[in-house]
């Protein structure tokens, strides 16, 4: 049995896309527009496809053992998909505790309101009176 | 001169109270804040009984953005120096005694109590403290001054670095990425050896695992925050 090789042409092009996400997620990180914690998958998933990218040897024999025996960049995407799938998931799981989270802050804001406005009853009442008056039309409130 | 201690808090109402009882032994000019992480026990409540001011936070933040609002409430109130002391009741406040000095007369903007600097020796899990020396290498590096416990929250600080921490500070394993910051800043960082006590009740919120996710994390904040150009304006200083 003859394992398939990897175009050179592919290995270079896959190289240059993951060398490609690599800066573009430093850069990001350097200016503060992705945090260290969720930069974190991404800089693993940019350093595996650089490495299986480039060394065209390990990505034949990957391919070998996992079964690709035609094309190896096959497993290239499979890989991609992979972590692509995992960055997903970890984004659902991040989602998820940040509507918690929202959750909570608005019920404590909610709350303070509350209290504010009742230590405050005679002062509420005539902040509000004439906002009222003066735009009586306004049907959100 | 206004002095804060701020004490972040996660799960202590057994040590808590000690803690702030102790600063207050050690100097009661000091106003004690306790940032309170969302505890799901009694902690609020019993830093509250000792007559510290206690700051509620709605949902856990994590270690840096607990001590974050301490800076922030001592930013606002316009504290000249701020004494961080964990509220697990590993740090000795007592031992403040070797760090105010050095912040107080100049020599420093950030005095930081290291574990490592002499005294006697601190005994930590071995992949814990495997970390701590990698970290403590890497910083030492990047800042080129020789640093041995980048990880220690037992610090003292004057209103710069207050101002600065207020405005940035890192989230979690923050000590870290602070002293990269402060470097950054060209504020400057002293270390005055202490001892810390085995933790009293509890257990370290840090278990290995963590400790690798956390330092894979760190170092990469670090590293790629030597490539920050411009620094945080730092208003007020």
């Amino acid at each position: 049995m003859i394992a398939g090789q990897t175009p050179l042409k592919v290995s270079i092009a896959a190289t240059l896309a993951s060398v490609l996400l690599l800066a573009v997620v430093f850069e990001l990180i350097r200016s503060r527009r992705l945090r260290e914690r969720y930069a974190l998958l991404w800089v693993l998933t940019g350093v595996v496809l650089l490495v299986l990218s480039a060394w065209r040897g390990g990505l034949n024999t990957i391919a070998g053992w996992v079964g690709v025996e035609t094309y190896p960049p096959a497993v290239l995407f499979a890989v991609a998909l992979l972590f692509v799938l995992a960055v997903l998931l970890h984004y659902s799981t991040v989602l998820s505790k940040l509507s918690d989270q929202n959750v909570i802050l608005a019920q404590r804001v909610a709350l303070l309101e509350q209290r504010l406005s009742e230590e405050s009853m005679p002062e509420a009442e005539q902040e509000h009176a004439p906002a009222e008056a003066a735009a009586p039309a306004s049907p959100a409130r | 001169m206004k002095k804060l201690a701020i004490v972040p808090a996660y799960n202590e109402e057994g040590a808590i109270g000690g803690v702030v009882d102790e600063i207050r032994a050690f100097d009661p000019e000091f106003d004690v804040v306790v940032i309170d992480d969302a505890s799901s026990d009694r902690t609020a409540a019993a830093a509250a009984r000792r007559g510290a001011r206690v700051v509620r936070l709605p949902f856990n933040l994590g270690i840096g953005g607990a001590v974050q609002t301490g800076f922030r409430y001592a930013f606002d109130g316009d504290y000249d120096i701020v004494a961080r002391i964990d509220g697990d009741g590993q740090h000795d406040p007592a031992q403040l005694s070797a760090l105010l000095p050095v912040v107080l007369g100049e020599q420093a903007d950030v005095c930081v109590g290291s574990r490592f600097a002499g005294a006697d020796g601190y005994r930590s899990s071995g992949v814990r403290r495997i970390g701590i020396r990698i970290l403590a290498r890497t910083v030492s590096l990047l800042t080129g001054q020789r640093l041995t416990d980048t990880t220690s929250g037992f610090q003292v600080l004057n209103r710069r670095a207050i101002a600065l921490f207020a405005q940035d500070y890192p989230h979690d394993y923050p000590e870290v990425e602070a002293a990269v910051m402060v470097h950054k800043h060209r504020l400057r960082l002293a270390e005055a050896p202490v001892s810390m006590r085995e933790r009293e009740h509890g257990s370290s919120s840090i278990t290995a695992l963590r400790s690798i996710y956390y330092m894979a994390k760190v170092l990469l904040a670090v590293i790629v925050g030597m490539f920050r150009r411009s620094a945080t304006p730092v208003q007020g200083g």
